[in-house]
């Protein structure tokens, strides 16, 4: 069973221009690791691994809002985590770029997300 | 609160998705809050196309009918997976495995049916779980399951030689394995062939490479926890590491049976479809018994769906289902094979026309009884079986002429049979859909057959009626018809095909893959388009090009072939497959530094260190001291060569000579699809050549011959001889020039056995050999321009390309 750690948390990620524009770049926060997109459109943050077959999401292809998986070309929603051919969601986290161009991500501590 | 009626909808599968959509259609969503419960944790897919998957033809993704998206745009609300574990009739609500308890004032059962499994000893292993390597073929879940597990097998063996057997049998040579169907009856298919006929089958299936086991019944499957074999009760044996068991179905019929509704071999139906005694609970699918029958085929849940959609919203209180007859087709590549009504001939006045060539694997068989087709079979050519279908549907007299109903002879014209044919005909059964429908849908402006596949489903099953939707379509639309604009588009986020976008992109100056999408398309980025737009613009500006890192493939961005791990593979370049013991050593001494823990040849004579992280990328270039192979890239890929001249008995040209010079020269050119090569030293053509993308082979008296085209991966063809060349430097221009005609027209991802069909070879040779468009020198030019610029993409081990280039996880600097 994953810790609880309840109240909200703020992470400092860092500078945008750690990862290329277009593209991704895992964090590992605990233990659990998250992709940050940098696109074109701001920054969004989902889990790491596509829930097929554990493909590394953060090296899959953005357009616009979507991640294509670089395994099977599965395709999600960064904004909502919603994948676009009817299987699993992806888990999303709040994030958000600072003025100073840093990413600041909101964890809530693993049990928390997982509702079921 | 709403004021609308609940109704609640037992499965998600064809039948009660295929219900809802028509209860929808009718206004229902005016009437009812739907809730629909579904078992699988899909929305509804298309089961019939599980066959195309597991052999590889068609992908999961492309097999949904109604995608999640659907559920919310027609506000239904889908739990899935949720299985419903009990009908309350009296309080009237259900309750799902889910903890939750649902109210309802119409209920649907659509629960279709699961895999028979007859009883047979040692399907379970010793702790009571199932053994592995058993499976049966229902779901997308199975056919994953099988995909993953045959990859493992050598041997696997069908039991039941039935339709479903046979596809799945079909779909499992694909993965190498020696496949054996077992099955109880006399031949294959008994349901749907006769002796004869059953004969004919089972010689093609053998040619096809399946073995063949008539008359065997299985008493256990053998092995502790997984299989090693199947005991027959004959006494004999069969090893195997894997069984598929595909021997009929059995209706989901226990919920209605809790809940006291009549059931007999299925949930008893009256005509509006409804639980003989419930009206509030009505049955759809293959969990239904009307009037005594059972279907397992798609057909029938149309004609159910379209009878309860009408009568559950009071569109027609009278509408009612009378039964369906049932025509089946084998969907196994290679096999044309259709079948309806009966197999034999049962009373004096039946008239039986027969046709048979079991040599050419043909065999045609009518019966019919005053006048009326009532049973058909079809063997090797199914010219003839729409026309059948319909009439036997239909119950029409058949013309005198017999012939007529086996061979295309004589004909009535395809404009007279549209005319007869009335509106309500059904022209696709597994879609359900009416020449009406058709011809409502042209009339309604979609004049493409893709078009109107599209919005009416017709054709796009098992596709066996194909033909003859595109006739209605012609018809319908006056000889209007258009071709679909977007089959032609370059990359599907860009509404231009190729000749178009290279006009605008010149114009304009469009010089990287983000400007395009701006100026374009309209601001829209698609994650589909960008590495063909890549791959194009490259090709456009070379030098200019303005290289934006996230329209690459991540193979293309770190220089090396994704695993499925996340690992990454490294082959080095070893020119013309020829190399030194000192680059043996150090390729070695690199593998044994690093723990590399899979070394392979691969098929294009290369070393292939499989296994690397992304992070030890880098250093493992510089260890190797070796330019990249490019066996991750779109472009150039190797020359193989054999021996030739230089140790070969009948060599008859330098081919190990020729294919270093070509490798040197064109490595890395970048193309649409990747290009494999080869050189061979005399025609007996060692190191296949003639089936490469391009290839030249020595022919006596000093001369090559160069062959384009060829493929030997999932597409096999033997490549064309281009034109015949007496030097080295002869075949490294013409070849040269090729590959720039190709990289020019060819689309995005169509290797050269593609391009050479499409664009023919008379027109690539008059172009390429006899500039007959005056444009070779400027082919060469520009190929030399490409290979000037050729820059080792390892060095980016020194120089990284974009920031974090070799790292997936970066560090969290602050909490
Ligand atoms: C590989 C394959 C190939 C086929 N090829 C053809 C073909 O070429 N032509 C043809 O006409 N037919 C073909 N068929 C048959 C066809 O797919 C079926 O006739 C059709 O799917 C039946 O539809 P249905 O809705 O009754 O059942 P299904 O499609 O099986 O749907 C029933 C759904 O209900 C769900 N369910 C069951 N119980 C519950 C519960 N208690 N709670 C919630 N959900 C539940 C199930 O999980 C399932 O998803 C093929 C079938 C297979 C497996
Ligand atoms: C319904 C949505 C699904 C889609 C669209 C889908 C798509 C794919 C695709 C395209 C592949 C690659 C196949 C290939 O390269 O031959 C694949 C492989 C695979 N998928 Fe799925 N898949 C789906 C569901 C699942 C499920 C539910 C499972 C697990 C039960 C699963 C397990 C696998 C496995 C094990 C492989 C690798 C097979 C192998 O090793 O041969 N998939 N999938
Ligand atoms: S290497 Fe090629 S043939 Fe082998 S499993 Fe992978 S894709 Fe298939
Ligand atoms: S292709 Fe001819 S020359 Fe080359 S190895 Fe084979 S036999 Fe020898
Ligand atoms: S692992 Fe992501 S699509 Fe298969």
């Amino acid at each position: 069973m994953p810790i609880m750690t309840p109240e909200k948390t703020q992470y400092s990620l860092g500078s945008v221009a750690q990862i290329p524009l277009g593209e991704g770049r895992n964090f590992q926060i605990g233990g659990t690791e998250i992709a940050v997109f940098h696109t074109r459109q701001g920054v969004f943050a989902t889990q790491a691994e596509c829930p097929h077959r554990h493909g590394p999401l953060a090296d899959g292809l953005v357009g616009g809002t979507q991640v294509t998986c670089p395994f099977h070309a599965w395709k999600f929603d960064l904004t909502t985590g919603e994948p676009l051919m009817g299987q699993c969601a992806l888990q999303t986290y709040p994030v958000r770029l600072t003025d100073s161009g840093d990413i600041e991500l909101t964890f809530l501590g693993e049990a928390a997300h997982f509702v079921s | 609160m709403s004021d609308k009626q609940k109704l609640v909808v037992i499965g998600n599968g064809m039948a009660g998705a295929r219900t809802v959509e028509e209860i929808l259609a009718r206004g229902g969503g005016e009437q009812f809050d739907i809730t629909m419960f579904g078992d699988e944790p899909y929305g509804n897919y298309n089961r019939i196309l599980l066959s195309n998957v597991l052999n590889g033809t068609q992908d999961p993704a492309d097999i949904f009918l109604n995608p999640l998206e659907w559920y919310t745009e027609n506000d239904v609300t889908l739990h899935a997976p949720a299985r419903v574990t009990q009908i309350d009739r009296a309080r009237k609500e259900v309750r799902s495995n889910d903890g939750q308890v649902t109210p309802y004032d119409k209920l649907l059962i659509a629960t279709g049916s699961r895999p028979f499994v007859p009883p047979m000893e040692g399907l379970q292993g010793p702790e009571g779980e199932d053994k592995h390597g058993v499976f049966v073929f229902r779901t997308i879940d199975d056919c994953h399951k099988i995909a993953g597990y045959a990859n493992k097998c050598r041997k696997a063996a069908v039991i039941g030689g039935g339709l479903l057997g046979l596809e799945a049998a079909r779909g499992l040579l694909n993965y190498g394995v020696e496949v054996h169907v077992i099955h109880l009856a006399p031949w294959l298919m008994n349901n749907q062939l006769d002796a004869q006929g059953g004969k004919i089958l089972t010689s093609i299936m053998q040619k096809m490479g399946v073995h063949v086991h008539l008359e065997k019944a299985t008493a256990a499957v053998l092995g502790d926890d997984s299989v090693t074999g199947l005991q027959f009760k004959d006494g004999a044996t069969l090893d195997c590491d894997m069984v598929i068991i595909s021997t009929g179905i059995t209706p989901n019929n226990e919920l209605a049976r809790d809940c006291g509704l009549t059931v007999e071999r299925a949930i008893v139906t009256d005509n509006q479809m409804r639980s003989v005694d419930d009206p509030n609970i009505y049955v759809v699918g293959e969990c239904a018994q009307h009037r005594g029958r059972v279907y397992g085929l798609v057909a029938p849940l149309w004609e159910q769906g379209q009878a309860l959609a009408d009568h559950i919203t009071g569109r027609n209180e009278n509408a009612a289902y009378h039964g369906s007859k049932i025509a089946t087709k084998l969907k196994v590549m290679g096999v044309e094979l259709a079948s309806m009504g009966v197999t034999e001939a049962s009373d004096e006045r039946d008239e039986v026309v027969i046709f048979s060539e079991p040599k050419r694997g043909t065999y045609k068989k009518l019966i019919i009884r005053d006048g009326i087709l009532i049973g058909a079979m079809m063997l090797g050519d199914l010219n003839k079986v729409a026309y059948l279908m319909q009439a036997f549907d239909r119950g029409t007299p058949l013309p005198e002429e017999r012939l007529s109903l086996l061979f295309d002879i004589g004909a009535p014209s395809v404009e007279a049979t549209m005319l007869e044919m009335p509106d309500t005909a059904q022209i696709c059964n597994c879609n359900g859909v009416s020449k009406g429908q058709i011809r409502k849908c042209v009339e309604g402006g979609k004049r493409s057959l893709k078009m109107v596949m599209e919005a009416t489903r017709a054709g796009m099953g098992c596709g066996s009626c194909k033909k003859l939707v595109s006739e209605v379509v012609e018809w319908a639309a006056e000889g209007q018809v258009e071709e679909d604009p977007s089959i032609h588009y370059y990359v599907p986020g860009v509404a231009l095909i190729k000749s178009e976008l290279v006009e605008a992109i010149m114009a304009q100056g469009l010089k990287s893959v983000s400007s395009v999408f701006e100026t374009l398309a309209h601001g829209v980025e698609d994650a589909g388009s960008k590495m063909g737009l890549a791959s194009l613009l490259k090709s456009l500006w070379g030098a200019e090009y303005e290289d934006e890192r996230d329209a690459r493939y991540i193979n293309d961005r770190v220089h090396a072939n994704i695993q499925k791990d996340k690992t990454f593979s490294v082959i080095p370049r070893i020119y013309g497959g020829v190399t030194t013991a000192d680059d043996l050593i150090k390729i070695g001494q690199v593998a044994k530094k690093y723990d590399v823990p899979m070394v392979k040849f691969t098929g294009g004579q290369r070393i292939d260190l499989l296994g690397i992280t992304k992070e030890n990328l880098p250093k493992v270039w510089k260890d190797l001291g070796m330019p990249s192979g490019h066996a991750y890239a779109k472009s150039f890929r190797t020359c193989k060569t054999c021996v030739g001249t230089d140790f070969c008995r009948y060599g008859v040209g330098d081919s190990t000579g020729l294919g270093i010079k070509i490798e040197k020269r064109f490595q890395g050119i970048e193309s649409p699809g990747k290009m494999k090569l080869a050189t061979a030293g005399c025609p007996r053509n060692c190191s296949e050549a003639m089936v490469k993308d391009l290839g030249a082979v020595a022919v006596e008296g000093g001369n090559w011959e160069i062959y384009i085209g060829g493929a030997a991966g999932a597409h096999i063809r033997k490549g064309d001889i281009l034109c015949i060349v007496d030097s080295h430097d002869a075949v490294l221009q013409i070849m040269g020039r090729f590959m720039q005609y190709y990289i020019e027209n060819a689309k995005y991802l169509e290797r050269t056995y593609g391009f050479v069909e499409r664009v023919g070879m008379d027109k690539i040779r008059s172009i390429v050999v006899d500039d007959s468009e005056g444009i070779a020198a400027r082919l060469d030019a520009s190929i030399q321009a490409s290979v000037d610029a050729y820059v080792d993409p390892w060095l980016e081990a020194d120089t990284p390309a974009t920031a974090n280039q070799f790292i997936s996880t970066l560090p969290v600097l602050q909490a």
